[in-house]
């Protein structure tokens, strides 16, 4: 498509426009999340320039590659953190950002994500929740919820969800948000906040996978997911009082944890320079 | 205003459905793709909320000033 014929002022901005329409089914949550990350990026008046995206396999792995214009590495599937951590290590000076799926970020990947909130790298990852491997055909994943049939579990999943924000936070990440492609507007602010934050944060989208996860619960359009996201959210600040049978089936929103503790890589900087001082006395 | 850019939607019908004001219809008008487009029946409605231009996965929807 000619650039002219987009008439959207942030996807002129941010985009390779040539590339539109997008790769995603229609009603995909993965838009939705790229529509809302230009949005964030526009008012908080990034240069594209100034960003690195690092991206795993998987359809939402596509969210900033290849439509992003900043520079963008679309690596193996599980390890885009891990790319991530040595970006950061070497160019502290770019916002370096991870947009994978919760296949890539909490199944296969999720000791880099573990490790990684643990050490507090300046990273903001944005993790998009479908409940599925979408990608692949719509395989269980460690984030389905409990009894839900998909190509893997045919007769209903007995395992639980892993609650990946939560877990974020215990890891001790500086920054973590969970919100839905429903709630569009808190969903940018959040991105901005995590975008600003020093350290490492973390925002989970939960997302609607129509297609591939949809075809197995028989929720074939998008709006059949935001209809439940609607219903399900409780926010965190009611959920704390709530009881575990309370919150069964809900997904909390909002924003889980903010802290303030040092970050990895300005850590490792102070020790350098402190065993460089020694060497030379 | 209300644009949609009609060779990038793809019919999901998420506006339509989401428009807090019913300004936003699925009409008969189908593009290059095969994709049912909407149409902006009630722009008298509009409050210029935004949420539209935002949930769209395909950002096909803009909102402007007049
Ligand atoms: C090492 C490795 N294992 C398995 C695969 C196959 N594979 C491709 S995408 C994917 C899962 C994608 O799920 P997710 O990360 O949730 O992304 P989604 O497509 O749901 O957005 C898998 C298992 C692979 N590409 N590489
Ligand atoms: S398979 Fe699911 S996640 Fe992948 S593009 Fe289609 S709807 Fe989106
Ligand atoms: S939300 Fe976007 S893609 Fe879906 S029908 Fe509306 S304009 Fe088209
Ligand atoms: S801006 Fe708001 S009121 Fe206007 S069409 Fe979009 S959703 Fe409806
Ligand atoms: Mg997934």
């Amino acid at each position: 498509m000619k650039e002219d014929k987009i008439f959207h002022p942030r996807a002129n901005k941010y985009l390779r426009t040539e590339m539109l329409p997008t790769a995603f089914c229609p009603g995909c949550g993965c838009g939705t999340v790229l529509n809302g990350f230009l949005q964030a990026l526009d008012e908080l008046k990034l240069d594209p320039k100034e960003l690195v995206f690092v991206t795993g396999i998987g359809c939402s792995s596509w969210i900033p590659s290849p439509y992003f214009k900043g520079d963008t590495l679309h690596t193996t599937h599980g390890r885009p953190i891990a790319f991530a951590t040595g970006v950061k290590v070497m160019k502290p000076d770019m916002k370096v950002i991870v947009i994978a799926g919760d296949g890539d970020i909490a199944g296969i990947g999720g000791n880099h994500l573990i490790h990684a909130a643990r050490r507090n790298i300046d990273i903001s990852v944005f993790m998009v929740n479908n409940w599925n491997y979408g990608m692949t055909g719509g395989q269980v994943s460690p984030t389905t919820p409990f009894g839900v049939r998909t190509g893997t579990t045919p007769y209903g999943s007995a395992e639980h969800q892993l609650e990946a924000a939560e877990v974020v936070a215990a890891a001790g990440a500086n920054y973590v948000a969970r919100w839905t492609t429903y709630h569009v507007f808190p969903m940018v602010k959040a991105m901005q906040e995590a975008l600003r934050v020093k350290g490492f944060s973390f925002v989970e989208i939960i997302a609607q996978c129509p297609v591939s996860y949809g075809k197995m619960v028989k929720m074939r359009r998008g709006s059949d997911f935001l209809k439940l996201y609607k219903e399900k959210s409780v926010k965190v600040e009611k959920a704390r009082q709530m009881s575990d049978e309370e919150l069964e089936g809900k997904i909390v929103v909002g924003k889980l944890k903010e802290r303030k503790r040092t970050e990895f890589v300005s850590t490792l900087r102070q020790i350098n320079e402190r065993f460089r001082q020694e060497l030379a006395n | 205003m209300i644009t949609i850019n009609e060779e990038l939607c793809k019919g999901c019908e998420i506006c339509t459905d989401f428009c807090p004001k019913k300004v936003l219809a699925s009409s008969n008008t189908i593009n290059k793709k095969g994709y049912y487009l909407p149409a902006a029946t009630h722009k008298d409605k509009c409050t210029g909320c935004r949420l539209c231009e935002l949930m769209c996965p395909e950002l096909a929807i803009l909102i402007s000033k007049e």
